[in-house]
């Protein structure tokens, strides 16, 4: 394998505006207007905040991406890797050519194809095979390569017996097998894929996984963004880890996962106060930490005992109370609720803590509420107060898949 | 991923993504490129429009020809609007077939943007490869409800002997050429002013309503006097309908100098069109 760069980003920068966008646009571009004719400044350039979402920005406008450089050579397999909002899917967008940056620019070399969604495309009305010409020239190959593939395809999709059916009438396993068969016989010198194609079944993403370790063998060019570490240090040799809008740093895959694990246990807590103030004649919230292994952090390495420290003044009550941990999924579910001992507490300030052992949670994402009872009935309840996410250290042996359940104790076996 | 150097400038790069400029740019050779991506949009236009229709495409022919029976209907028989020598339904035939292709050309490329926003979003190709699918598309619809206009005429021309052509309908590709451009960069003007302030797009279809009143869809030019006339004449479709009329009719009016005003706001239309164009698709995806 050469040295040769074939993507070369130098000091790419990209501004997003904040809020609304899309309405009342014109309000603000006319207040811009009469802003700048007056030889006044802008009043809605007040950038400079760094893309933190944990924080309410006091700027219309953040930065997604700041002051990105980075070199990719030929035949490199690279992992973009960093938290929810750090800037990966900016940065796949502005790779794949879907937006431009706000500032520098992207050199590339090659042809590049970009997989940031299966069945781009698809036309429900048109058939089988005339969905795989759209989506296979919408992806960027030629009437003759596709021609040249199409057995392959269909092969590979298995719907021989409905290819001249349009594809309303697939089921949702056919069409999706159709979509992600073209996508798989593409042959760009660079591929870019996004995780949400290894979300689906398990058989799915081995097929997914398998697809781009085969085109990473061939020497062409692979660049993976993904929450799941197992894939990215099976897949990649080396990784990029974005930390709110910038490159915190980049190499050899291993070096780089551990400064993400390390880099993300290491964040915030959040403290109640203004907007999101939980306070009434009872008891007033103060704020909640998530420590693991002695680190405050919205991740947690879910082979750590993880402690959740609840921080609050009780104003009022005299008598025996208790406070309550929800732990729900992201769509509400609860997954467990965890209750201290009713005890009473003295009014003033106190700290209840929850001890949450090792090899408990999942590497998924809880979004945690607090209740506090007194007498049978609650006094407080703040709904998702903040949400922490599992990460998982990268496993030792060769599965990649995402471990099912809510939770994943580690129990005791025997086998004779 | 080796460390920042600058002796590399020198290479060659196929793509270089930047923040701006260029904007005046119009890319043949990557459109040559995806000439194939180009051609299953047109098809997939003219399949999806009528699948699950009975009569599929006779609608084509059915739309123009019902029109131009309720415009003879109400302008000729009850509001007795004259069309001149031309027979009336020819009139309305070639009126009413020429309008809807500008104005579903308009309605339709103006909604480039906002109706496909969500593969804009997801994968790279030149985007002005969709607004030319739908004029390409466009123009197979016209053919086939002009091939009924054709044969009308021809019942006309020797067979009722009404009315003779003139050499012309030789130049009538030129300003088909003309019309098709027009309702391309209002369309591609409209779909790029539209990703930011959604209200045009109200604005504009009342527009394109009201405009069909100034071009001589139901009222031939020569109908038309005084001011009114002018503004007839500002429009730049007026000269370009009249001219083709004048070909196929061999009546009507036809004036050079207004064929060149057509021209050349067709011209500056197509610069300020590409410009904003190109100017709204590098960005665009952030704000929809």
């Amino acid at each position: 394998m050469n040295n040769e760069v074939v993507i070369k980003a130098e000091d790419i920068s990209k501004l997003y505006r904040l809020g609304q966008v899309g309405t009342g646009t014109l309000s603000h571009d006319l207040k811009r207007w009469w802003a700048l004719s007056r030889g006044k400044e802008d009043p809605y350039l007040k950038i400079g905040s760094e893309n933190d979402r944990t924080k309410k920005s006091e700027s219309d406008y953040a930065w997604a991406l700041k002051d990105i450089n980075f070199e990719i050579n030929r035949g490199d397999t690279i992992g973009i890797i960093g938290k929810n909002g750090a800037g990966k899917s900016t940065l796949l967008k502005l790779l794949s050519r879907v937006t431009t940056p706000t500032t520098g620019q992207i050199k590339i070399k090659g042809r590049i194809a970009a997989l940031l969604e299966v069945g781009t495309g698809f036309h429900p009305e048109l058939t089988g095979r005339e969905n795989i010409f759209m989506n296979g020239a919408i992806l960027g190959m030629t009437k003759k390569e596709i021609e040249r593939k199409f057995d392959e395809i269909v092969d590979f999709a298995g719907v021989e017996m409905y290819i001249d059916t349009p594809v309303k009438r697939y089921s949702s396993g056919m069409y999706v097998r159709l979509a992600f068969g073209v996508a798989a016989h593409l042959e760009p010198e660079i591929l870019i894929v996004d995780e949400v194609l290894a979300v689906g079944d398990a058989e799915f993403q081995k097929k997914c996984l398998g697809k781009m370790n085969d085109v990473a063998s061939h020497g062409r060019t692979v660049i993976f963004v993904s929450h799941n570490m197992q894939a990215i240090q099976s897949l990649c040799k080396k990784a990029i880890f974005l930390y709110n809008g910038r490159i915190h740093s980049q190499g050899p895959v291993e070096a780089t996962i551990n400064d993400y694990l390390k880099k993300s246990s290491t964040s915030s807590y959040v403290s109640f106060q203004g907007d999101h103030k939980y306070s009434n004649e009872y008891i007033e919230l103060r704020s909640i930490k998530v420590i693991n292994e002695h680190e405050v952090g919205g991740n947690f390495s879910i082979d750590k005992d993880v402690r959740v420290e609840v921080e609050a003044i009780n104003i009022s009550i005299l008598s025996e109370i208790n406070v309550n941990l929800f732990f729900n999924t992201l769509d509400g579910t609860c997954v467990f609720a965890t209750c201290s001992i009713p005890q009473i507490i003295k009014p003033g300030h106190f700290t209840a803590s929850c001890h949450i052992p090792a090899h408990y949670l999942n590497d998924m994402v809880y979004s945690l509420n607090i209740m506090v009872v007194n007498k049978g009935a609650h006094v407080m309840l703040a709904k998702d107060v903040i949400s922490i996410e599992g990460i998982e250290p990268p496993r030792p042996v060769g599965w990649l898949g995402k471990f099912p359940g809510l939770v994943r104790p580690k129990f005791n076996w025997d086998i004779k | 991923m080796t460390k920042h150097t600058e002796s590399d400038d020198t290479d060659k790069w196929d793509i270089k993504i930047t923040s701006g400029g260029g904007y005046l740019d119009f890319h043949v050779k990557e459109l040559w490129h995806y000439r194939d991506l180009l051609m299953m949009f047109v098809k997939k236009d003219i399949i999806t429009v009528y699948k699950q229709t009975i009569l599929g495409p006779i609608w084509f022919i059915a739309q123009p020809l019902l029109t131009s029976l309720m415009f003879f209907v109400v302008f000729t028989n009850i509001a007795n609007i004259s069309t001149g020598a031309v027979p009336a339904i020819l009139f309305y035939l070639v009126g009413t077939t020429l309008w809807s292709y500008f104005s579903e050309t308009l309605n339709m490329t103006s909604k480039t943007f906002t109706e496909n926003s969500s593969i804009f979003g997801k994968v790279y190709f030149p985007r002005i490869i969709l607004p030319i699918s739908k004029i390409i598309s466009g123009l197979v619809k016209f053919l086939i409800q002009f091939s009924l206009f054709l044969i009308v005429w021809l019942y006309y021309v020797f067979i009722d002997k009404k009315i003779t052509p003139n050499w012309f309908i030789l130049l009538t590709p030129a300003w088909l050429f003309i019309i098709v451009l027009l309702s391309f960069c209002f369309g591609i003007i409209i779909t790029s002013l539209t990703t930011k302030y959604r209200d045009l797009v109200f604005l504009i279809g009342f527009g394109v309503q009201l405009a069909m009143y100034i071009t001589p869809v139901i009222i031939p030019l020569s109908g038309v006097h005084g001011k009114k006339k002018l503004f007839f004449l500002l429009n730049p479709l007026t000269s370009l309908f009249e001219a083709f009329k004048y070909g196929f009719f061999g009546q009507g009016i036809f004036d050079f100098r207004w064929i060149m005003y057509s021209v050349a706001f067709t011209i500056v239309l197509l610069a300020t069109g590409i410009f904003t164009f190109n100017r709204v698709e590098k960005r665009f995806i952030d704000t929809v």
